[in-house]
C-alpha cells in the first residue's frame, strides 16, 4: 500500500512526461555529484578542534576560524569585558517582544509603544555609557549586534515614518501631498550607498564646525529614511486597495481623519502588505553590509576583516558560508513570524 | 412634531459638468419617515449622501438639526455623529467583530469607557435580532445578518436621524424581509428616517411621505397614499406601473 502510494507520487511529480523525466535525471546527477563533496568538506574532512590556522589539517573546512573569531563576529571592537552590556540589551529586547505574545491586546499597544520611543533610548544608553558605565565609542561597534541594532532602528523608524508618508502621498491638502511624494521620490530614486556616503561623509561638512552627530547615529537615520520612502509606497498599495466604502462607512460613523486611519484604514491596509512590508524589511537587514564602504563592520564587514588578517589569510569561503547561514536564518525567523501574522490577522475567510 | 430636522433649499450639484442635483427643496420633519424612490441614476443616493456631506453641494442650503453644511463647517464630524447611515454594501469593518464594529464609534468618537460601549452594542445587536453572532467577524455573517449589523452600527452612536441607502438592493430576495421587519420596527420607535428604496411595499407601511426623483430633479413628493393612489406626473405613473407589476 505504502509503496504503492510513493511510488504514484513520484510518477505524478518527477516523471508525469518525458521533459520531467529528463529535468529529474538531471538533478539527481546535480546532486549525487555535490552533496557528497559538501558533506565531506563542511562535516568529514572538516576541523572543529584548536585554536590556529594551523590547527587545520584536513582538506575540507577550517570551522577554527569560526570558533576563534566568534565574539568579534558577534559583537565587533567591542571591548571583552563589557559585552554584557550588549547581551543585556538584546536578552531584555527578546523578553519584551516575547513578552507581547503573551499579554492582553490592551497591554501589546504600551509594549509597542515602549519599544518605539523609550528601549532605544535605554539601550543607546547602556551599550554606548558614560554616565557609571564605561563610556564605549559607537566607532568600536560592530559584528551581528550592530547588524541588529541597525535593522531595529531602521524598522522602528521607517515604518511609522512610511506609514506617514503614504497618508501624506493620498492628501486632500496639496502640502503634504506634494512634500511626500518628492520626499518618497527622491529617497527612492538614490542608490543606498550614496545616502551612506553622504551621511558620513557629506553631511558633517554642513555642519556648524563645534557641532557633530554621531557617524553611526548619521548612518541609521540616513538608512531608516531611506527605507521610510518603500515602505511608504507599499503601504499605499495597501490603502489603494480599500474600498471606498470603508472610509465612508467610517466617516458616516463621526469618525475625524486619524480616527478612520488609525482604526479603520491602516489596520486593514497594512494587513493586505504585510508580505511586501516582510519583504522591505528583509531586504533592509540584508543591505545593512553595505556600512563596510564608511568604514563600519558589520557580520559580513568582520568576517571580511578576519579573512584578511595574516594569520587567517585563506578563510573566506568559510567566513561567507557562515555569514550566509546566520543571515538565511534571521531572515528566515521573520518570515516565519510575519506568516503566523498573516494567519493570525485572516478574519475574512468568507466574503 | 412639525419641527424641520433637514432643510434643503434650491440645491445644486455637478459631478464635473454633469449636474446631478438640480434646484432640489425638501424638508423632514422630526419623526418623519420619507421614501425616495427613481430610476438608476437619478440621484437619489447623491442626495442622502450631501445630507451627511460624504458628498457636497454647491449651490444651495442644507440645514441639519439646526446646523449648514457647507464648506465653513469645522464640526462635520459632530453632525455625523448624529446621523446614522445604512449603505447599500454594508460596509462593515472585516477586520473586526460584529461586536467590535459597533463598540467603536460609541468608545472613540462617543468617548463612552470600553465596557459601556460594548453594553449599548449589545442592545442594538439583540435589537436587530443577531446578539448571538456578536463574537464573529462580518465575513462569517449571512448578507440579511450583515446589513443588521450595520443598522446596528448606526444605531450604537444613537442618532436622531437615519439614512438608508437602497439598503436592500444587495440582497438576496430571502434576506430583505428580516432587513426591513428591522426598519419598521425602528420607524415604529419614532426614528427620523430618510430611506432610498424600491421596496413599495415597505413604503406603504412605513413612509409619512414619498418622494419621487428623476434626472436630479424631484418630480414629485406627496403624502404616501396619495403618492400610490393619485400620482399626477406621467413619469411617475410609469415608474409605478412598471415597479408595482
Amino acid at each position: 500500500m505504502r509503496e504503492s502510494k510513493i511510488y504514484n507520487w513520484l510518477k505524478e511529480n518527477l516523471f508525469s512526461t518525458w521533459y520531467n523525466f529528463l529535468i529529474t535525471l538531471l538533478i539527481l546527477v546535480i546532486i549525487f555529484y555535490s552533496i557528497p563533496n559538501l558533506i565531506e568538506w563542511a562535516f568529514i574532512d572538516s576541523t572543529f578542534r584548536g585554536s590556529t590556522k594551523q590547527d587545520c589539517k584536513g582538506t575540507g573546512a577550517c570551522w577554527v576560524f569560526i570558533k576563534v573569531w566568534f565574539e568579534k563576529f558577534i559583537y565587533g571592537f567591542y571591548p571583552s569585558d563589557q559585552i554584557w552590556r550588549v547581551n543585556l540589551v538584546f536578552i531584555s529586547l527578546l523578553l519584551v517582544v516575547s513578552a507581547a505574545f503573551f499579554v492582553k491586546q490592551k497591554f501589546k499597544l504600551y509594549i509597542i509603544l515602549f519599544l518605539i520611543f523609550i528601549f532605544p533610548v535605554i539601550s543607546l544608553f547602556i551599550l554606548r555609557g558614560g554616565v557609571g558605565l564605561i563610556y564605549v565609542e559607537t566607532r568600536v561597534w560592530g559584528g551581528l549586534s550592530l547588524t541588529f541594532i541597525l535593522t531595529f532602528f531602521g524598522i522602528v523608524i521607517s515604518f511609522p515614518l512610511g506609514v506617514l508618508l503614504a497618508l501624506g502621498r493620498r492628501s486632500e491638502l496639496p502640502i503634504f501631498r506634494y512634500f511626500s511624494v518628492m520626499f518618497i521620490e527622491f529617497w527612492r530614486g538614490v542608490p543606498l550607498i550614496t545616502v551612506l556616503f553622504a551621511a558620513a561623509v557629506t553631511f558633517p561638512l554642513f555642519l556648524p564646525a563645534n557641532a557633530s552627530v554621531d557617524k553611526l547615529l548619521r548612518i541609521a537615520i540616513g538608512i531608516a529614511i531611506f527605507e521610510s520612502a518603500y515602505i511608504a509606497e507599499v503601504v499605499r498599495g495597501g490603502l489603494q486597495s480599500l474600498p471606498k466604502g470603508q472610509y465612508e462607512a467610517a466617516k458616516s460613523l463621526g469618525m475625524g481623519y486619524w480616527k478612520m486611519n488609525f482604526l479603520i484604514i491602516l489596520p486593514q491596509a497594512i494587513k493586505t502588505v504585510l508580505p511586501g512590508i516582510t519583504n522591505t524589511f528583509i531586504a533592509l537587514f540584508k543591505d545593512t553590509p553595505l556600512i563596510l564602504l564608511v568604514g563600519l563592520a558589520e557580520l559580513l564587514g568582520m568576517v571580511n576583516l578576519a579573512k584578511s588578517n595574516s594569520y587567517w589569510l585563506g578563510m573566506a569561503v568559510e567566513g561567507y558560508v557562515f555569514t550566509a547561514i546566520v543571515f538565511w536564518f534571521f531572515c528566515y525567523l521573520l518570515s516565519l513570524y510575519t506568516q503566523n501574522l498573516e494567519k493570525k490577522f485572516s478574519t475574512e475567510k468568507k466574503s | 412634531m412639525n419641527e424641520p430636522i433637514i432643510r434643503l433649499t434650491t440645491v445644486n450639484k455637478w459631478f464635473g459638468k454633469f449636474q446631478v442635483l438640480k434646484n432640489i427643496n425638501m424638508q423632514v420633519n422630526k419623526g418623519e419617515k420619507v421614501i425616495i424612490c427613481g430610476p438608476s441614476g437619478s440621484g437619489k443616493s447623491t442626495l442622502i449622501r450631501c445630507i451627511n456631506r460624504l458628498e457636497e453641494h454647491q449651490e444651495g442650503t442644507i440645514i441639519v438639526d439646526g446646523i449648514e453644511l457647507n464648506q465653513n463647517i469645522t464640526n462635520i464630524d459632530k453632525i455625523r455623529g448624529e446621523v446614522g447611515m445604512v449603505f447599500q454594501q454594508f460596509n462593515l469593518f472585516p477586520h473586526l467583530t460584529v461586536l467590535d464594529n459597533c463598540a467603536l464609534a460609541p468608545s472613540w468618537v462617543r468617548k463612552l469607557p470600553k465596557k459601556r460601549s460594548e453594553e449599548v452594542a449589545m442592545e442594538y445587536l439583540s435589537k436587530v435580532k443577531i446578539a448571538d453572532q456578536a463574537k464573529k467577524f462580518p465575513g462569517q455573517l449571512s448578507g440579511g445578518q450583515q446589513q443588521r449589523a450595520a443598522i446596528a452600527r448606526a444605531l450604537c452612536m444613537e442618532p436622531k436621524i437615519m439614512l438608508f441607502d437602497e439598503p436592500t438592493s444587495a440582497l438576496d430576495p430571502e434576506m430583505i424581509k428580516e432587513v426591513l421587519d428591522v426598519m419598521i420596527d425602528l420607524a415604529n420607535g419614532g426614528m427620523t428616517m430618510v430611506v432610498v428604496s424600491h421596496e413599495m411595499g415597505f413604503a406603504k407601511t412605513v413612509a409619512d411621505k414619498i418622494v419621487f426623483m428623476d434626472e436630479g430633479t424631484i418630480v414629485e413628493s406627496k403624502k404616501t397614499k396619495e403618492f400610490f393612489e393619485n400620482p399626477e406626473n406621467e413619469r411617475t405613473k410609469l415608474f409605478l406601473s412598471q415597479i408595482l407589476r
